[in-house]
């Protein structure tokens, strides 16, 4: 390992002492002068269409500043290349609806003084609404004479960002349904997506081993603790919007199209955000109603989202109900891997996670041969999008408990199951052709350390004593995520008081990359840390253009920016080193905020100093040219900070052959109770391949917080709906379950194995979102490893709540195996 | 006790002091906070008090301070606190009490200040984020030990957990790992970081241990 004196050093993040004062401001503590609040009126109905609406009562009150309907939203329009990663589609939702396509869904707003006056006006605010066909299961959708979602049709076409704007109509036939009250998916019904590499039949044919088991994982509401809030208002002809959300810079376009303005008319302010996990990704549509109805009435506007609201607008993961054929060797090497998932992306969009279930499959267990078939289906349940690894949970949920299942029939070791199959750094994976290489991979080292760690050979000797009622189940997994990406910009500023302002465009979320990756750059110029400012949280601010904060984009692209800028800064002050003192630039080095002459002649120049001669070159060093390859944001970002000292700027152009990927490996023991069904997880081990180690406390918290969010996946969380109303029934956090402090084991262990990426200047990876895939395929199998000591199968439903165990202890069979939100 | 004081139309307002004219006087003083042009509605404006309301102005003690606020019947302390108060540290997370974002002390016990409401806290110590530092600004031990530890990640749950911590050890001065969680359990930490919060408090607990003794 290099010899680092930032990187892989713990420290206090500059925010910290914000947060733990209360002084951090969130978007829903912001105040002005004369601002109002609003409140919306929610859809009671899972579909219907809004005839008429008379609002004359509630405008007559007094306080009520003003209403804003669907007919006042801008139009949706095709936003400029580069400044939004979804695709926008006819389907695509805005803040406000004439058509529920849900229960909560917001159909108007109103703006009052205060919150009790703005919600006395909603209560009087008559509409008239038509009820539509709904449908909650996207099995009752796909029934001969089954409701359809839309009205154009009940499923989405096409994989998602290429074609999905058309809707059409699917159904199975009667015969199929057959299979579906026999407990499992029909295998021979009809699919809307197929794609294959290698061939499947053939694999499955050589397998000594075929499992084929049909699975039913649930979909998970996000519950962000902080609600979605926004606060606006609009001076000089910008609108000044407050919002919380994961990425900064790239949210600015999205919500200059959700308002109807050119991005440079945006002002947007996101210093602090309390979690996304995905929901927040590029901001979202509703920051558009106190934009407008600031417009409207000429005064500040604050839409603060209850929690009510935040249930049903602020993103679920989709469920699943999956059939998979799984083929093994006699040594446990997989030889395909055929999966049929029907995903429920809610009514707006295809949402993909079916296929990306498939496709980390495809890179945790490397089958020679895979297929994915799928459908998604339209439903009348809120909108469901990214969260914390999309797709992942629910692959590990279905794949893992069957190679745990094909380990125990073939006499093998757990981790030695998974070894055999793991990818290396020279493994490709996919769904598609062509495939991914990756361009590292040290599963095996994680699962050696890991077993290493949780002393599993001992383990696993302790835990087949069986004494009394109680039971003891140890298991394994392993996640896979996509851990960065390229191509992004970076901005530094040395001032004449000596100081590195390193600016950020990506979020202050709670992921931290925003201070850890700006460490990056200050280690390669050898600045002190305390001599260092981030620079964050205000497209005013003047900041570079970024990755995504999601997808555990930020650490490996913006370690990758900060370090071109580094260099790029580092060139330009050995430049005016060589100017003022004579020699070549690469007779010049810097550390400790001076650039000095290597061969020790007592020439140096201050970072205060080159700042000061920077100004007064112009051009390249104080911001007045820009390199071309730079995004157009980034340019405009330097051009406000010209002539205020020594500019580095730089796009990361370091070349990556493949993708990114991040793994980690997990281990967890529970213990279960035979006689109640009550399991508890007792202990808990993950170990990541991560790269290169940035901040290992903060590491640390990334690994166990995301283990636990997938402790949650497998043991507690859920959402029920009442099937004749489509109404939700678990509207309250208690009801919805995330995990609690009590719900996770005491004290839980957590290691990197802290190689570098090869392929990226400073080794560094993303590791969000591989530990919730390990976490929850790790406690599934050792709920089955438990049940296992009494000869029971493993679990084909999640959550694994206790009629659920209960029932494995019984029969083996659940008799609502297939039934969504039950 | 304190619901029959809220409901009891009897209890005294401030007499001869009409609200606006209270409210101006509490501008001029500057005792308010730089807030308050928004919070007072004006009533001509506003719905206005309905016949038999109570909606009136009360002192509250918090942070050791004495506040004059105009609080209506039905409003929660966490409302009081943000939007009239200028304390925005303490988050409202779920508006039901299910969360704990929203914690600060009532007499040293810590309560959701969403389900609380307002007139029920008069005459009694409120403590929130805001009142724990010193006036040297030199950090409270518990806040001191979550810096020391980087505890939590997006921090919108941090201010409810610091105040349970505080509370906690008030009346355990002393727990184990296993105590603490349980003196946490009412608080939600949504990024799920609980193993390094649970590292943090208990360094907390032990400077909290430290500071008395010194």
């Amino acid at each position: 390992m290099a010899d680092y004196k930032l990187i892989g050093h713990d420290y206090t993040t500059p925010e910290m002492l914000a947060k733990v004062t209360g002084q951090a401001k969130f978007s829903e503590d912001i105040r002005a002068d004369g601002m109002l609040f609003c409140k919306l009126l929610l859809s009671p109905m899972p579909h219907a269409r809004v005839l008429k609406i008379d609002a004359s009562e509630a405008l007559a009150m007094n306080g009520v500043a003003a209403i804003l309907t669907p007919d006042d939203l801008p139009e949706v329009t095709v936003p400029p290349a580069g400044l939004t990663p979804f695709a926008l589609t006819g389907w695509t939702e805005r803040a406000l609806t004439k058509e529920p396509l849900y229960e909560g869904e917001p159909i108007l707003a109103v703006a009052a003084v205060d919150e009790v006056t703005a919600a006395e006006a909603i209560e009087k605010i008559k509409v008239d609404l038509e009820p539509l066909p709904f449908v909650i299961d996207p099995l009752d959708a796909l029934r001969p004479d089954g409701p359809n979602g839309r009205t154009q049709g009940n499923v989405f076409v096409g994989h998602v960002g290429i074609d999905s704007k058309d809707i059409q109509a699917l159904k199975w036939t009667a015969k199929d349904f057959g299979e579906v009250a026999a407990g499992r998916l029909p295998w021979d019904a009809k699919a809307t997506v197929e794609t294959s590499v290698g061939d499947v039949e053939a694999g499955l044919k050589q397998a000594d081993l075929v499992l084929d088991e049909t699975f039913f994982i649930q979909s998970t509401a996000h519950q962000v603790l902080e609600p979605r809030s926004t606060f606006a208002y609009w001076q000089n002809g910008k609108l000044y919007l407050y919002g919380s959300t994961q990425s900064m810079i790239r949210s600015v376009g999205p919500i200059a199209r959700w308002v109807g303005i050119e991005p440079s008319q945006l002002v947007y302010i996101s210093e602090y955000s309390g979690g996304g996990f995905g929901s927040k990704i590029n901001s979202y549509p509703y920051v558009a109603i106190p934009a407008l109805l600031s417009k409207k009435t000429n005064r500040p506007v604050m839409l603060r989202i209850s929690r009510e609201a935040e249930n049903y607008i602020g993103r679920m993961r989709p469920g699943f109900q999956a059939r998979i054929k799984m083929g093994f060797r006699k040594d446990g090497r997989v030889t395909a891997i055929d999966s049929f998932i029907i995903e429920d992306p809610g009514p707006y969009e295809l949402t993909g996670q079916a296929e990306q279930a498939a496709q980390v499959a495809s890179n945790s267990y490397q089958p020679l041969a895979t297929r994915f078939r799928g459908i998604y289906v339209a439903t009348n349940t809120p909108p469901k999008g990214a969260q914390r690894a999309p797709g992942l949970p629910q692959s590990v949920s279905m794949f893992e408990p069957l190679i745990s299942k094909a380990a125990r029939k073939l006499g093998l070791d757990q981790v030695e199951i998974r070894k055999i199959n793991a990818p290396s750094s020279d493994s490709k994976f996919g769904v598609r052709e062509p495939l991914q290489n990756l361009t590292s991979a040290y599963v095996r080292e994680a699962l050696d350390r890991g077993a290493e760690l949780f002393k599993w050979q001992e383990r696993k000797q302790r835990v087949s004593q069986r004494s009394g009622p109680k039971v003891r189940g140890i298991g394994v997994s392993v996640g896979s995520f996509t851990a960065g990406s390229v191509g992004y910009d970076g901005l530094l500023l040395v001032k004449p008081d000596g100081k590195l302002y390193i600016h950020q465009g990506i979020g202050n979320f709670g992921a931290l990359a925003v201070m850890d990756t700006a460490r990056v750059a200050a280690e390669f110029l050898g600045m002190p840390w305390k001599q260092c400012e981030v620079v964050w949280g205000s497209s005013g601010k003047h900041v570079p253009w970024s990755s995504n904060s999601g997808g555990s984009q930020t650490a490996h692209a913006h370690s990758r920016a900060n370090y071109a800028t580094a260099l790029d800064l580092k060139r330009k002050l050995q430049e005016i080193a060589a100017q003022q003192m004579g020699g070549s630039p690469e007779a010049y080095e810097v550390d400790n905020g001076y650039v000095y002459r290597k061969d020790n002649t007592g020439s140096s120049l201050a970072f205060a100093k080159a700042a000061e001669l920077a100004i007064k070159l112009g051009g390249k060093y104080d911001g007045h040219e820009v390199p071309q390859q730079v995004n157009a944001l980034t340019k405009a970002s330097v051009a406000a900070l010209a002539g205020q000292g020594l500019i580095g700027v730089a796009k990361d152009e370091f070349p990556r052959k493949g993708a990114t990927q991040g793994f980690v490996a997990g281990f967890a023991e529970v213990e279960l109770d035979l006689e109640t069904g009550v399991y508890r997880i007792v202990d808990y081990t993950a170990v990541a391949d991560a790269g290169t180690v940035l901040h290992p406390r903060n590491l640390g918290g990334q690994i166990l917080g995301g283990s636990v969010e997938g402790f949650g996946h497998i043991t507690t969380r859920n959402m029920i709906y009442e099937r004749q109303s489509g109404r939700l029934v678990s509207r309250r956090m208690y009801q919805i379950r995330p995990p609690s402090i009590l719900d996770v084991p005491l004290e839980m262990n957590w290691d990197a194995v802290n190689i570098p990426d090869p392929q990226t200047p400073v080794g560094i990876k993303g590791v969000g979102e591989p530990p919730v895939g390990a976490a929850a395929g790790a406690v599934l199998c050792a709920i089955s490893d438990a049940l296992s000591r009494v000869d029971k199968d493993i679990i084909y439903r999640t959550p694994v709540r206790l009629d659920r165990v209960l029932a494995a202890l019984g029969s083996g069979k659940i008799h609502d195996l297939l039934a969504a939100y039950a | 006790m304190a619901d029959r004081e809220l409901a009891d139309p009897m209890v005294p307002s401030p007499s001869g002091v009409s609200r606006r004219n209270f409210i101006k006087g509490v501008i001029a003083a500057g005792a308010a906070a730089s807030s308050v042009s928004y919070l007072f509605r004006e009533t001509a404006l506003g719905q206005g008090s309905l016949p038999g309301s109570v909606e009136r102005l009360v002192t509250l003690n918090v942070n050791g301070q004495l506040r004059r606020v105009d609080v209506m019947k039905q409003e929660t302390l966490a409302t009081t606190l943000r939007y009239k108060l200028g304390l925005t540290g303490t988050k409202v997370g779920c508006d039901r009490g299910e969360c704990g974002a929203c914690t600060v002390l009532i007499d040293d016990v810590p309560r959701s200040s969403c389900s609380i409401l307002t007139h029920s806290v008069r005459g009694r110590k409120v403590v929130t984020i805001e009142g724990l530092a010193g006036a040297n600004g030199r950090l409270h031990p518990v806040q001191q030990a979550v810096v020391d530890e980087q505890g939590f990640q997006c921090a919108f749950c941090m201010s409810g957990f610091i105040m349970s911590t505080v509370g906690f050890l008030k009346a355990n001065p002393n727990p184990t790992r296993a105590e603490m969680a349980h003196g946490l359990s009412g608080n939600f930490c949504r990024c799920a970081d609980y193993n390094k919060i649970l590292n943090a408090m208990m360094r907390a607990a032990e400077y909290s241990r430290k500071a008395r003794k010194a």
